[in-house]
């Protein structure tokens, strides 16, 4: 499938944190073409496998290298039916503004469309006008009334944004979910050019679950396969109006290459290096401290993993409307594909000096 | 279904061509003349039964065919597009929706700034239209220019389903509910003894214009208009009695924000719907306005009513409806348009 397809498949797929079933069966039939193996580990993070087919230049076993982006997203969940309508609360971090008149799915024992209900303007106060809706006054109107509602809705059922994808130019499209599908195409755009490519490493795709709810599919997935190097792949704040700039990268100049505490120096500076040697647009994207997606965890499982992070540009992020470029994530998979190839010894990662460390 | 193709077309005030365009090819073949006036008001006669009438009574049925939205006020040096609202719309509901610019149907977002960037205060603040935009993904003035104009309309680009139960959502059922009431409400019945003139107003929204001026070219002796009505039978914090109940019954107006309704012709209906077993509800009193409060004060007055399918959400992108609400509708108004000329005045 083109990179833009699967992304707005997978997007417009259901599949909120600890419920990430659809996306990952969208996802393991696709990269059935491209990978030696695939596995579901019991977290239900996929694991995607292809061997190295080369030797490294030095010999001895293949290194690996861990690919993360997320699989799971924002969503809603029922905690009562009242006369018919649901109350809720979120699985993540909803920006209350954006709820009242957003279309949504609830997942009973069957999928039921509904609507996050809002007052008519003519009943409102002025007072009201301006005060933001609490959650807890908010509600789902799937039009059933009280009997059929709890025939079909339990309390603890799911509910995630209705939102069919929409391109708003050829190369950029808006729709929910691209935090973080669009990390997911991005393993896999990588995951087709290694098909025609020469690498020594073993490659690990791990589209990873439960990132929004604290990374758990990122921290029992790299403990599990301890690789030699993680690069995890995220979204991040583009260019949009009332956002200093020095907050954002540009949306459409290519993915944005992580540099900051959580990133492994050397890695930062061999991705730059291969985004500059390819051609490929790119950005350097400064974290003061903890970046908030699933390389946060990695980089401190067991002994420690030497990782990267690299960030695909989107606007209005954790709304129904995320907004992205598709050029950047097929170049995010494009500079990930040659950085794999490139990769011999992991020398390169050692800190001056580190020999002389003893333990 | 035509609730369907009339609630997916864009018509803001002031735009309702294709709309207009719309109900036209589907009551050309129903109606016995037509006309479009000067504001953009289609005017459709169904002649009176009874031909040898000297001057044979008339009745007005209005239903208006624009809808609430945005339109395009400026565009910034990065291609967003600002914009001020058509209509009254709850500034709440925008963010994070996708729209249709202008009549091409240009595809944009309104964005929001993401919760991570919000400082805590923010995040209880309600963000005014003006401090919003529209994105259609360019990256540049020059480039939105190419597709947009300042003053585009901007629509909703909610798509039209059915829920459980015999409801449907879509947009701008206020008021695509009543046109299409009337549209079937023309088909259902050659003639009456009376000349109907079925009127699909404009400019309802920015202040019942359009049905004024074609109240006063028609020159009705008696007016109903059909609306989409508040609903609010959805929980609330404090207990308050509801507008309307969803799948009540169509809604009679005895009294709103812009008119008393003509309590021989409430009485009709209310008659009609109890002989023939058609649930009805009143509307709750004072809320809302319709193009009755206009065509009653036309020319030296129109005895005039209200009726109104209730619809959940209106004014807001997404509105539901009860089908059988829209369905009773019908049947209750073209039951009372047959028994009213017992209202006439004995000659």
């Amino acid at each position: 499938m083109e990179a833009k397809e699967l992304l707005l498949k997978l997007a417009e797929a259901s599949g909120i944190s600890g419920y990430e079933h659809e996306p990952r069966e969208i996802l393991r039939e696709e990269l059935k073409a491209y990978a030696d193996e695939i596995l579901v580990d019991p977290m239900g993070s996929l694991i995607a496998i292809k061997k190295g087919n080369r030797r490294r230049g030095e010999g001895g076993e293949p290194h690996r290298i861990m690919l993360a982006g997320h699989l799971d997203e924002i969503g809603l969940m029922v905690t009562k039916i009242e006369k018919g309508y649901l109350r809720f609360t979120q699985v993540g971090g909803f920006d209350l503004r954006v709820l009242p008149g957003q279309e949504v799915v609830v997942h009973g024992t069957t999928p039921l469309p509904g609507v996050i209900g809002c007052w008519p303007p003519h009943l409102l106060t002025e007072e009201e006008r301006e005060k933001v809706t609490p959650m807890d006054e908010l509600f789902i109107d799937v039009g059933l009334d009280e009997k059929r509602a709890a025939e079909l809705v339990q309390v603890g059922d799911l509910a995630s944004i209705n939102r069919q994808a929409v391109s708003l130019k050829e190369d950029i499209v808006a729709g929910k979910a691209f935090d973080d599908r669009a990390s997911v195409v991005a393993i896999v755009e990588c995951f087709k050019h290694l098909a025609t490519a020469m690498h020594a490493w073993d490659v690990y795709g791990v589209a990873t679950v439960q990132e929004e709810t604290g990374y758990l599919g990122a921290i029992t997935s790299a403990f599990r396969l301890f690789p030699d190097l993680a690069i995890a792949i995220d979204v991040s704040h583009a260019d949009m109006p009332g956002v200093p700039e020095s907050e954002t990268i540009l949306l459409g100049k290519g993915p944005g290459i992580a540099l900051g505490a959580n990133i492994h120096p050397k890695i930062h500076e061999r991705l730059v290096q291969t985004a500059k040697s390819l051609e490929i647009p790119f950005q350097i994207e400064p974290y003061p401290g903890a970046t908030g997606t699933d390389a946060w965890a990695i980089q401190v499982t067991r002994e420690g993993i030497p990782t990267g992070l690299l960030d695909i540009p989107l606007r209005y992020m954790h709304t129904s409307v995320e907004t992205l470029s598709v050029a950047d994530v097929q170049r995010a998979g494009r500079l990930l594909a040659s950085f794999i190839a490139g990769l011999e010894d992991k020398k390169f990662l050692e800190f001056e000096h580190a020999s002389s460390i003893a333990f | 279904m035509l609730l369907q193709s009339l609630s997916e077309a864009c018509g803001l005030s002031g735009n309702e061509a294709e709309v207009r365009n719309l109900i036209l090819k589907e009551v050309q073949g129903l109606v016995d003349e037509h006309r479009i006036d000067t504001l953009g008001n289609l005017i459709t006669l169904k002649r009176c039964s009874n031909t040898g009438a000297a001057r044979p009574r008339r009745v007005m049925i209005a239903a208006h065919m624009d809808e609430v939205g945005l339109m395009v006020t400026h565009i910034e040096k990065s291609g967003h597009l600002r914009f001020s609202k058509v209509g009254v719309l709850d500034d709440r509901t925008l963010l994070s929706k996708v729209v249709l610019v202008g009549n091409d149907r240009v595809p944009g977002v309104i964005g929001a700034k993401p919760i991570h960037l919000l400082k805590e205060k923010e995040r209880h603040q309600v963000v005014e239209t003006d401090q919003m935009y529209i994105d259609i993904g360019t990256s540049s003035r020059e480039e939105t220019e190419r597709t947009v104009k300042r003053g585009d309309y901007v629509a909703f680009a909610t798509r039209f389903s059915r829920l459980e139960g015999g409801l449907v959502k879509g947009k701008a059922f206020d008021d695509r509910a009543g046109c299409a009431a009337l549209i079937e409400l023309l088909r259902g019945r050659d003639s009456y003894p009376f000349d109907l003139y079925g009127v699909f107003t404009v400019q309802e929204e920015v202040g019942l214009r359009g049905a004024r001026v074609a109240a006063y070219a028609v020159e009705p002796d008696y007016a109903f208009a059909f609306e989409g009505t508040v609903c609010d039978d959805s929980p609330k914090k404090k207990d308050l009695s509801p507008t309307t109940v969803l799948g009540g019954g169509p809604a009679i107006t005895l009294a709103d924000r812009s008119f008393f309704a003509d309590k021989r012709l409430v009485k009709l209906l209310v008659e009609t719907a109890e002989k023939n077993g058609i649930p009805y509800q009143f509307k709750q009193p004072m809320v809302g306005a319709t193009d009755a409060g206009r065509i009653h004060l036309a020319r030296e007055g129109v005895p005039s009513a209200a009726v109104a399918v209730p619809c959940r959400y209106i004014h807001s992108p997404v509105n539901i409806l009860s089908l059988s609400d829209f369905e009773n509708l019908i049947r209750l108004m073209s039951l009372s348009l047959v028994a009213l000329p017992t209202l006439w005045p004995l000659p």
